[in-house]
């Protein structure tokens, strides 16, 4: 359990916000979560006190502005246990690091070779592969789910051939909370010395990941949902398949040496972070990990998991409830359902005027909402500064709700 | 029959009764509950308003220079907000409908209050209207 929960929601002050002069009852932490004061007065002191161009100025602040960036480079790579500083990557989120793995590592392939994904992933680890399909005659393979909202496995180690060359999957699903096995589906891959990406967006600030332990090749995850500010994110890539790759966007700060005929690139990490980075994004994101680590990551983990158990056993109870949730207990506290014969907008909308938040829709995860067989769900979703009583409210707010609407 | 604006300013006068959002809400609801679903035949996407989480057609029809609309929705709250639409502008000649400004939305609040995506939803939704008219 988390001491001081209390202490813990006053970390966040736009919990103690009104809307419709209800209190806030803040539950899509999936989409974006909120800020702690501490990033939000990190970001404000940095512009305060520090800000200028990163790698670029020979004058205090410039360098006093790079060390903070460069901070945050080796904060990352201890939070993720990365072998090398030069391995991590500054992104603009999650979907621009798979982009570039798209982008840059597709440039080493060739025509007929295979790229494997799963039925529940988020549009991000779709159509970057659609858009490689443009330009290389790739295949894309899809790791079907089983009526228990898992991956199988076993018809993912069918997927696998000789064309295979990058298995590319989230860890935990933004719609159905499931935990996928990324050990063994990463085990599996290099058995068959395929390469693994996996999208840890959902997972970077639930679960302590360590990319040498799990052996993973790619790993992408952003700075909004793990309380940072957004705009930042980041790519983990081993060394050697980074230096394979080519630059992604050409510009200032990826270059060693630019004439008209040729150009020669920097090294890593530059090579892939042409241009002004978002680096006070990347300062927040120091923070943030810093605030992630302070409280512990088995802590927020072992919390979340409670407040998941509760919301689903009440939820359960409820009549015409459709829970997209595994029996199984991988999963965390991103919960998606339907109430039979109900829009989940007029779910939504509803709830929005009770003070409570939560998503509706398809969550970005098309291809998995016509496998369920419904154009949207409603999401709930649960982190660290909410609380039981926010559930029972919710809860309750929801029976209500769905009595005004039932017809 | 009541001009547009006279149907606009009755609309703000039934929503002034309610002074809580939750019972504005209810009222919009059961108004969905009471419309007539449309026939599946007409559930094409050519009657389908884009910029909507949810599906909402809304068929005109040109009887004796007047315009009349059928509307649905797979939600109910869209379904009831389109009634009102439908109901300030059916039976409606063209002149009437383009002359014509709305302004009942603004005044019951449902814009502010009403979720972006829907908001863009109800725009489009007047928006169509408007270019069948032209
Ligand atoms: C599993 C997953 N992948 C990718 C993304 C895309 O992240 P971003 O929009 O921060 O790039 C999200 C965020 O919604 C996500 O939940």
């Amino acid at each position: 359990m988390i001491d001081n929960l209390n202490k813990i929601r006053n970390d966040f002050p736009i919990l103690k916000t009104k809307v419709y002069d209800k209190p806030l009852v803040f539950l899509d932490s999936a989409a974006s979560s909120q800020k702690p004061d501490c990033v939000i007065n990190a970001v404000a002191d940095f512009y305060k006190r520090h800000n200028a161009n990163i790698h670029r100025g020979v004058y205090f602040l410039s360098q006093k502005a790079t060390a903070l960036y460069e901070e945050t480079r080796v904060k990352v790579q201890q939070f993720i246990n990365a072998k090398y500083s030069h391995e991590i990557i500054f992104t603009r989120g999650t979907t621009e690091g798979i982009n570039l793995v798209a982008s840059s590592f597709g440039d080493l392939l060739s025509d007929g070779d295979e790229v494997i994904i799963s039925e529940m992933e988020h549009h991000a680890n779709i159509v970057p592969w659609q858009l490689l399909q443009k330009r290389k005659k790739i295949v894309i393979k899809v790791i079907p789910i089983t009526s228990d909202f898992q991956l199988d496995i076993a018809a993912y180690k069918k997927l696998i051939n000789q064309r295979t060359k990058l298995v590319s999957v989230t860890h935990i699903s933004n719609t159905l909370g499931t935990i996928n096995p990324i050990q063994l589906i990463i085990d599996i891959a290099h058995a068959n010395n395929i390469p693994v990406l996996i999208d840890a967006a959902q997972s970077i600030h639930h679960k302590a990941i360590d990319v040498q332990k799990l052996d993973v090749d790619f790993l992408v995850f952003s700075g909004h949902k793990m309380y940072a500010e957004t705009g930042i994110g980041i790519l983990y890539g081993k060394e050697d398949l980074l230096n394979k790759m080519p630059p992604y966007q050409g510009g200032g700060d990826m270059i060693k040496d630019v004439t008209f005929e040729q150009t020669t690139f920097a090294e890593l990490p530059q090579k892939f972070e042409a241009g002004t980075t978002n680096y006070s994004g990347a300062i927040s994101l120091k923070v943030a990990i810093e605030y992630i680590e302070k409280i512990g990551l088995d802590k927020i983990a072992c919390y979340e998991g409670k407040l998941q158990d509760y919301a689903i056993a009440k939820l359960r109870k409820m009549p015409d409830i459709q829970l997209y949730t595994t029996s199984k207990f991988n999963k965390t506290s991103v919960i998606s359902f339907n109430i039979k014969g109900i829009h989940h907008e007029d779910i939504g909308t509803m709830l929005d005027k009770m003070g409570i938040a939560v998503r509706t829709g398809g969550h970005c995860t098309y291809p998995l909402m016509k496998k369920l067989g419904v154009t949207g769900t409603v999401r709930a979703s649960f982190v660290l500064y909410n609380t039981f009583a926010e559930i029972d409210f919710f809860v309750k707010s929801l029976q209500r709700v769905v009595n005004m609407l039932k017809n | 029959m009541k001009t547009i604006d006279q149907t606009q300013q009755e609309i703000v006068e039934e929503f002034s009764m309610f002074s809580d959002w939750m019972d504005k809400y209810e009222y919009i609801i059961d108004m969905g509950k009471n419309l007539e679903q449309l026939p599946d035949d007409f559930k094409k996407d050519e009657f389908l308003i884009p910029g909507c989480q949810s599906r909402v057609w809304l068929v005109p029809e040109f009887r004796d220079d007047k315009v009349f609309f059928k509307t649905d929705s797979d939600a109910i709250i869209t379904k009831g907000i389109a009634c009102l639409i439908v109901r300030i502008f059916n039976g409606r000649t063209k002149e009437e409908i383009s002359k014509s400004k709305l302004f009942f939305i603004e005044k019951i609040g449902l814009v502010q209050n009403l979720s972006p995506t829907r908001a863009n939803g109800l725009a489009s939704m007047v928006d169509k209207i408007y270019r069948y008219v032209k």
